[in-house]
């Protein structure tokens, strides 16, 4: 029964995904746009917010870079999950993708040929205070992804240089990567944690700011300091290079200091169900 | 804002400047990294190409699956950067422009400026309003790639932003 019910509502999200924009991230975009003064720039932000109306209107894929799709569980401690939910998910991703008229993105990484719907990279985390399980798939786009950056810094290292690196990410993520970008930054943990922490960042609902002071002022600087670079939408120019910057931290090592980049395109596609 | 036909006939695309907002109208065919590296395989061994590339336009894309319906699914453009290295071949072998996202290397401009080619900017992550500029979609070959295959694809006003004109300027010039 609750395999079914997986199914069904991984198939949901995946649509969901791909073809609505979500709501803080349009917000902001729309702000972007009636604060443009850069004609190209301004024009580049009104096909992103047209394509964002086309796109939900008429059930097709805000962008044809359908991402390998990256899901998120978090399962609380009222349910038991086991290897025959995590089976459930990747059936529905593929059959959702398929449903969906969505993109075969993923291939094997040496040998390539034919691409398929699947690739699925799948974390899961236990949560107290989480009730059900809740599942958000955020499908990711590899023009954004082929930027990722990991810096493993010495533990003294000032803040400014890591915020040199973060802004120097995004600077070399230009046009390539679809701004204006949302920029996720993990810092802390191991190598892999910290790009994980990033990834998790963009998660984040766009309009909240950070809960910790001290990452609030530092994504609010990293901001500021990524749109002076003045790339803009398509790297057009204009005011908006970034619309967020969202911080995760975590405890590491004595002797380290990594931190981790994860790029997100102007289509941060994520969607979540949850399942009582 | 400059209306064209595709593929160039005359010498259209002399007139086209770096930054100019086009819309194209004809036929356009999709090709990206292992389409380009069939092609210039081919190219290589002398053989014949599935597609006349004398005045073509090639558009950096792999669609989505097209839904009921539908001419086609969303069809936004891929990194162009991927391809420069087989854009030597491409325009010696008579190709006119591309079409795609993003910046092209110092060699590709020089390349577009010896050969009097053009580099056009679709806009990026637009897939679906892209989708709505398609008129006709066809399969022509290398099927076994899915999205990655080439389709010939009739075009109708089809937005696009000159990136890099016949005279090696880009827009991205500061970046």
């Amino acid at each position: 029964m609750k395999i079914d019910k997986i199914k069904k509502q991984v198939e949901k999200i995946v649509a969901r995904a791909a073809f609505e924009l979500p709501a803080d991230v349009s917000r902001l975009i729309k702000k972007a746009y009636s604060v443009e003064t850069n004609k190209r720039a301004k024009q580049a932000l009104r096909w992103i917010l047209d394509n964002a109306r086309i796109a939900k209107k008429e059930n097709l894929a805000i962008c044809q870079d359908t991402g390998l799709p990256i899901v998120f569980l978090e399962a609380g401690s009222d349910i038991r999950v086991c290897a025959r939910d995590i089976e459930a998910v990747k059936k529905g991703i593929e059959s959702g993708y398929a449903k969906s008229y969505l993109r075969a993105s993923a291939v094997g990484p040496l040998k390539r040929g034919a691409s398929f719907y699947g690739g699925a990279v799948i974390h899961l985390d236990f949560i107290p205070g989480v009730k059900g399980l809740k599942i958000t798939i955020l499908p990711k786009g590899f023009g954004s992804e082929n930027k990722s950056a990991l810096k493993m810094f010495n533990p003294t290292v000032s803040i400014e240089a890591i915020e040199d690196f973060i802004v120097d990410a995004a600077r070399r993520a230009g046009p390539e990567s679809c701004p204006p970008f949302i920029v996720g930054v993990g810092i802390g943990s191991t190598a892999d944690g910290a790009l994980l922490l990033a990834k998790k960042a963009l998660l984040q609902d766009l309009a909240k700011p950070n809960f910790d002071g001290n990452l609030a002022a530092m994504e609010k600087r990293i901001l500021e300091k990524i749109n002076r670079l003045e790339i803009g939408p398509m790297g057009l120019g204009g005011k908006t290079t970034a619309l967020a910057v969202k911080i995760l931290k975590a405890p590491t090592h004595i002797a380290g200091l990594p931190v981790g980049v994860n790029i997100g395109c102007h289509a941060l596609r994520r969607a979540t169900a949850v399942i009582k | 804002m400059k209306i064209l036909k595709v593929p160039f006939k005359n010498r259209e695309i002399e007139g086209l400047k770096a930054g100019d907002e086009v819309l194209l109208s004809g036929v356009i065919y999709t090709a990206r990294d292992q389409a380009h590296q069939r092609l210039v395989s081919l190219i290589q061994a002398s053989k014949k190409l599935p597609i006349n590339l004398a005045g073509a336009i090639i558009y950096y894309c792999g669609p989505t699956a097209t839904p009921k319906g539908k001419v086609i699914g969303s069809c936004g453009p891929t990194t162009s950067r991927r391809m420069d290295e087989f854009v030597e071949s491409l325009l010696r072998g008579g190709l006119a422009g591309m079409i795609g996202k993003g910046r092209r290397s110092k060699d590709v401009r020089q390349l577009i400026k010896k050969y009097r080619a053009v580099y056009f900017l679709a806009p990026a992550g637009c897939g679906a309003l892209l989708a709505r500029h398609v008129v006709k979609n066809e399969l022509v070959v290398f099927g076994d790639l899915g999205p990655e295959a080439i389709y010939r694809l009739e075009v109708k006003d089809f937005p696009v932003i000159v990136g890099i004109d016949s005279a090696g300027k880009s827009v991205y010039e500061d970046l």
